[in-house]
């Protein structure tokens, strides 16, 4: 439940296809066909009370319609009904659809960029490089928040400082319309160390049979980039991107914490998940907050599926 | 038997669900027992019986007073625990109500919502515990607030008569006089952005607390409720007037669009490049240890006016300490309420640098008579009291203003970015806050 | 290193285990590239910069913080000043916040790891009536934005008297999805069944195999694990947000977060100064931890390369 409120942005690999299983199952596998829950119970238990338990009284909660004034009444479906012609609702899915369709790949473009010329061993400095970049990601949101709200700033921050300078005149990415590349540029720095060690990680375990093919073929940096390093690595390469695909979705921290900073820009339905926070805390609505949570959670489960097929299909 | 826990978790889901449901039945009704007079006695047994209180409020001079309060009683055990500041509180309360368990017995409310939780019938009423007999004993403006009729549902802790702070040496430098009346203002903005394009006679870049006390000192009236009836009106004579002032700041770009509170905000108060702020009497504090640099420069004159030579002012901001209509102890809180807000305790809190909302204390030779270093040696409580008197009677909150204030940027907030007016942002504010109140059970009228 | 993190599923070979390329010595090392050490150089500048903007930020005072340039030294150095402050401000509560926040840390991450460990040692070696359903269920769960959740949570918990206690910060945190998978591919790989079968033919009891043969085998996956569990949980926020009103039992993000709101309210005392150094000290150990875990990865990719 906290998980996706930090800067973990984890789930997304559970999406991929789990390891195979391996294949034989023996016979004393057969016997001890219940022990695997005493490992796995601890967890599912735990889980149960954090992840479902939420879950299933949201679900009985989107049922009913609560009003300051009259009480709780059934609704049946009708919460449905509204969040699908909800135009705030829709506003905030269309953002979070464009932030993904620019920023998740300017994101991993430069992740795998890095991690491509941290593998290749053609860098001074590698380790350094490997660390300084990965570290933003340990970086609590308040306090990443406290830095960028002052560098955005345009009359007394860093950009106010440059346009003083160079006599540019970059606007305050806060109070224009440059809000959402600001905030997808947060992102890109928070997470950019994080995706580049997923690949670099995976880039680390290519055979070496492969390289001394080609080695043998003569074939150039790029050739084996191409040709060896990118398809080996597509696994990673899905994960990361169905990682950053509900990362998108569930876009929520950076928005929220700069949103004092720009409230006119950063409306209360800027993003689903933003919107189903502010109805439920600022206007105790919680079963149509509850209801814009379901919603969201079924897109993006059918849009992170899809990929992953697409993703999957491409290697088959 | 994880099949069994999802069973069982299921059904303690369900049970919650219920328990929402009956507090949000209850929270609905009118929630006011049968009135029982208590009598100063018994809350002077009730606190010499003690007991433990819990308080939660962010107000940080409210430390000292507790202090001292156990000092007095020391067989009362009070509880100060901070939730959060502002809307961070009010969410925490909310829950803690909505859960039915956990909810203290005392708590800071902001005048602009405690109607929000004396109408869900959330805070105890004071009258039958002797709050009645404190009528006359706060400045009009805050005792409006914790009152509706005969009940009382808070005593004042704080008040914010608007007054004009302004940075002396910017408007020197800039050659311009200070503005009496709003006219006057709009002059001054021009000189002063004239006279340097990064200084701004003010910052605003829609502030709903803001909006609506220019709206009240207008005279506007854009809300009136009556039980669960409501009407919304801002498009009244008030709104009008402000909203046609301000939108020719806005129109020629003359005031600064920082966020209030952010620390550009504090820079630009400290650098005079933002040069003066319409705003409570609880500033100074901030401005001392926010705006340090600026030490000696700034000043306090009275708000501009709608007419020249009045004396018509509002509060912004400024909060009251209410008992929870779920706490045992309301005799015991009450207690608390009176020594902290009405007693010993409110010389303490001046001592930190709250403006007081009691008469005794704005009328006070010694507290008028205080020369503030930071505003250059003048007298800055005689401007300040001397607001509290011009307070528009009649002003009254919306019972869902929480709710509403945090849709002001959707609408209101988009004539600061330029895409609409502000006669047009008010109106669809209005059209928010109707849609929302109908959706919750109210009567809202435009 | 961290060569768990690459067990995405599909990099790995069905058939035999990969040979992990060996540290580059069976061909020529590269030529190093002046040019690709500054393009990547321009990623790492702009990953520091705002770690750069903190230190120097952390050494102003707070009149000074909003009377100079960013990104240079001014005015008085004010370092151990303001360390000093933040140590001391308001009776110490600073300590207090670290304290709790190691606290949720050893009990949270550890406690997630350790289920993670677990579950995901499950998963991997053992066929279980419902195996497909746990996985679809949490796949299912984690797609649902959790900040919607935070109030069905807050009620229940509330119902079960967890609130403002410790232990509503602590049990949430002991879910973590991606440490699950994590541990789930890794235990698929680096433990063979072949020795639990050895193990087993031996006489050893489930839970022998389990600590003592496999365990150990899977220790450079549980470090990663836990070095990611860490990063959330002393980052966690949003939650101790909504279920701590006793500032007793905040964490250093909450702290933090309250000291920088303390100046929006009237007769607060802004302490900025305070805010950028505590986020200051706040991070460091997170930096420290990572230097030192790197060592661990390091011992753990040359476990992994053993199990050959």
């Amino acid at each position: 439940m906290l998980t996706p409120l930090v800067k973990e942005r984890p789930h997304l690999t559970t999406l991929a296809s789990p390891p195979a299983v391996p294949k034989t199952a023996g016979r004393m596998r057969l016997r001890t066909r219940w022990t695997g829950w005493g490992f796995v119970g601890p967890f599912m238990a735990v889980f149960a009370l954090v992840f479902l338990a939420p879950i299933a009284y949201s679900l009985w909660l989107s049922l009913f319609q609560t009003q300051l004034v009259g009480g709780t009444t059934f609704v049946g479906l009708d919460n449905y009904a509204r969040v699908l012609a909800d135009p705030q609702f829709w506003d905030g899915t269309g953002r979070v659809a464009l932030f993904l369709l620019v920023q998740v790949p300017v994101m991993l473009g430069i992740s795998l960029l890095v991690a491509l010329a941290i593998d290749s061993g053609r860098l001074y400095g590698r380790d350094f490089f490997r660390l300084a970049i990965f570290l933003p990601y340990a970086v609590p949101g308040v306090v990443a928040a406290l830095m960028w709200g002052f560098m955005y700033g345009e009359r007394f921050g860093l950009v106010g400082n440059f346009n003083d300078l160079f006599g540019t005149s970059i606007p305050d990415p806060l109070s224009s319309a440059l809000v959402l590349p600001a905030i997808g540029n947060i992102v890109t720095w928070e997470f950019v160390g994080y995706n580049m060690l997923i690949f670099y990680s995976a880039l680390r375990v290519v055979p070496t049979s492969l390289y001394e093919a080609a080695e043998i073929d003569g074939a150039g940096p790029w050739r084996v980039i191409t040709a060896i390093k990118l398809p080996a690595i597509r696994g990673a390469l899905v994960v990361a991107t169905i990682f950053s695909i509900i990362g998108s979705f569930q876009l929520f921290n950076e928005p929220s914490i700069l949103q004092p900073l720009s409230p006119n820009y950063i409306s209360t339905h800027y993003t689903p998940n933003l919107y189903a926070y502010s109805l439920s805390f600022s206007g105790q609505q919680y079963n149509y907050s509850a209801t814009v949570a379901i919603v969201m959670g079924v897109l993006t489960m059918i849009v992170a599926y899809v990929v992953q097929l697409r993703g999957m299909r491409k290697e088959a | 038997m994880t099949i069994r826990h999802h069973r069982a978790v299921g059904a303690f889901a369900a049970a919650g669900a219920l328990a929402l449901a009956l507090t949000a039945c209850g929270s609905g009704s009118d929630g006011g027992d049968a009135a029982e007079t208590v009598s100063p006695e018994d809350i002077s047994a009730a606190l010499e019986e003690g007991g433990d209180l819990l308080v939660w409020a962010w107000e940080p001079t409210l430390d000292k007073v507790v202090e001292d309060f156990e000092a007095e009683y020391p067989n009362v055990n009070v509880e100060l625990a901070n939730v959060g500041t502002g809307n961070d509180h009010y969410v925490a309360l909310q829950n803690a109500i909505s859960a039915g368990s956990g909810v203290p017995d005392v708590a800071q409310m902001e005048y602009y919502a405690l109607p929000q939780f004396s109408i869900g019938g959330s805070l105890a009423d004071l009258a039958p515990l002797g709050a009645s007999e404190l009528d006359g004993t706060y400045s009009p403006g805050p005792w409006g607030a914790v009152t509706d009729g005969d009940a009382v549902y808070g005593l004042p802790m704080d008040s914010g008569p608007m007054a004009l702070f302004y940075n002396a040496k910017t408007f020197e430098d800039a050659g311009v006089e200070v503005p009496a009346t709003w006219d006057e203002f709009v002059t001054a903005a021009e000189k002063i952005h004239a006279f340097d394009k990064n200084t701004y006679i003010t910052a605003d870049n829609g502030d709903a607390g803001f909006a609506t006390s220019m709206i009240w000192q207008a005279g506007g009236h854009p809300f009136e409720v009556s039980g669960t009836d409501v009407t919304v009106n801002l498009a009244d004579e008030g709104s009008a007037k402000f909203a046609d002032m301000w939108q020719q700041l806005l129109d020629d770009d003359l005031v600064a669009d920082v966020p209030a509170w952010s620390d550009e905000w504090f820079q630009g108060l400290g650098s005079g490049e933002i040069a003066a702020l319409v705003t409570g009497a609880w500033m100074p504090a901030n401005l001392e240890s926010g705006a340090a640099p600026a030490s000696g420069d700034w000043r306090v004159a009275p708000m501009p006016q709608w007419t020249e030579g009045s004396n018509e002012t509002a509060e912004n901001g400024g909060s009251a300490l209410s008992v929870t209509e779920a706490s045992t102890k309301k005799a015991l809180a009450y207690g608390f309420l009176e020594y902290a807000n009405a007693g010993d305790g409110v010389a303490t809190r001046l001592e930190g640098g709250n403006f007081p909302a009691t008469l005794a204390d704005l009328e006070d030779e010694k507290f008028l008579a205080e020369e503030s270093e930071y505003f250059g040696g003048q007298k800055i409580n005689e401007v300040l009291s001397a607001s509290a008197t011009g307070v528009v009677p009649g002003w009254q909150y919306l019972p869902y203003q929480v709710y509403a204030n945090s849709v002001f940027p959707d609408t209101v907030g988009q004539a600061y970015t330029g895409s609409t007016s502000l006669s047009d942002g008010l109106a669809a504010w209005q059209d928010s806050i109707v849609k929302y109140g109908n959706e919750q059970g109210f009567t809202v009228g435009e | 290193m961290s060569n768990v993190l690459m067990t995405a599923p599909t990099v790995r070979p069905k058939k035999a285990p990969p040979r992990l390329r060996n540290r580059r010595s069976s061909h020529a090392r590269p030529t190093r590239s002046i040019l690709l050490t500054v393009l990547t150089a321009l990623i790492g500048i702009y990953a520091l910069i705002p770690l750069v903007w903190l230190l120097i930020n952390a050494t102003k005072t707070q009149p000074d913080l909003f009377s100079s340039f960013g990104l240079w030294f001014s005015g008085d150095f004010a370092l151990w000043d303001n360390i000093v402050g933040v140590l001391t401000y308001d009776g110490g509560v600073f300590g207090r916040w670290f304290l709790n926040t190691l606290m949720y840390v050893v009990l949270g991450a550890g406690g997630a790891t350790l289920l993670a460990l677990l579950g995901g040692y499950g998963l991997a070696k053992f066929d279980f009536p419902g195996k497909r359903a746990v996985f679809a269920v949490v796949i299912g769960a984690v797609a649902v934005p959790g900040t919607a959740l935070a109030v069905p949570t807050f009620l229940m918990f509330a119902n079960m008297g967890l609130t403002n206690t410790p232990w509503s910060v602590i049990i949430p945190s002991l879910i973590s999805p991606f440490g699950l998978y994590l541990m789930w591919t890794f235990a698929a790989d680096a433990v063979p069944d072949e020795i639990m079968e050895a193990a087993r033919l031996d006489g050893a009891s489930e839970a022998r195999t389990f600590f003592q043969v496999c365990l150990p085998m899977m220790a450079p996956g549980i470090v990663t694990v836990l070095l990611f569990t860490v990063v959330a949980t002393w980052n966690n926020y949003f939650l101790p947000l909504i279920m701590l009103r006793d500032p007793s039992w905040y964490p250093l993000t909450l702290g933090l977060n309250a000291w920088n709101a303390q100046a929006t309210t009237a007769g607060g005392e802004a302490i900025f100064n305070l805010v950028i150094a505590g986020s200051l000290l706040t991070i460091l150990p997170l930096i420290v931890a990572f230097l030192l875990l790197q060592r661990y990865w390091q011992s753990g990719l040359a476990a992994g390369s053993v199990k050959e």
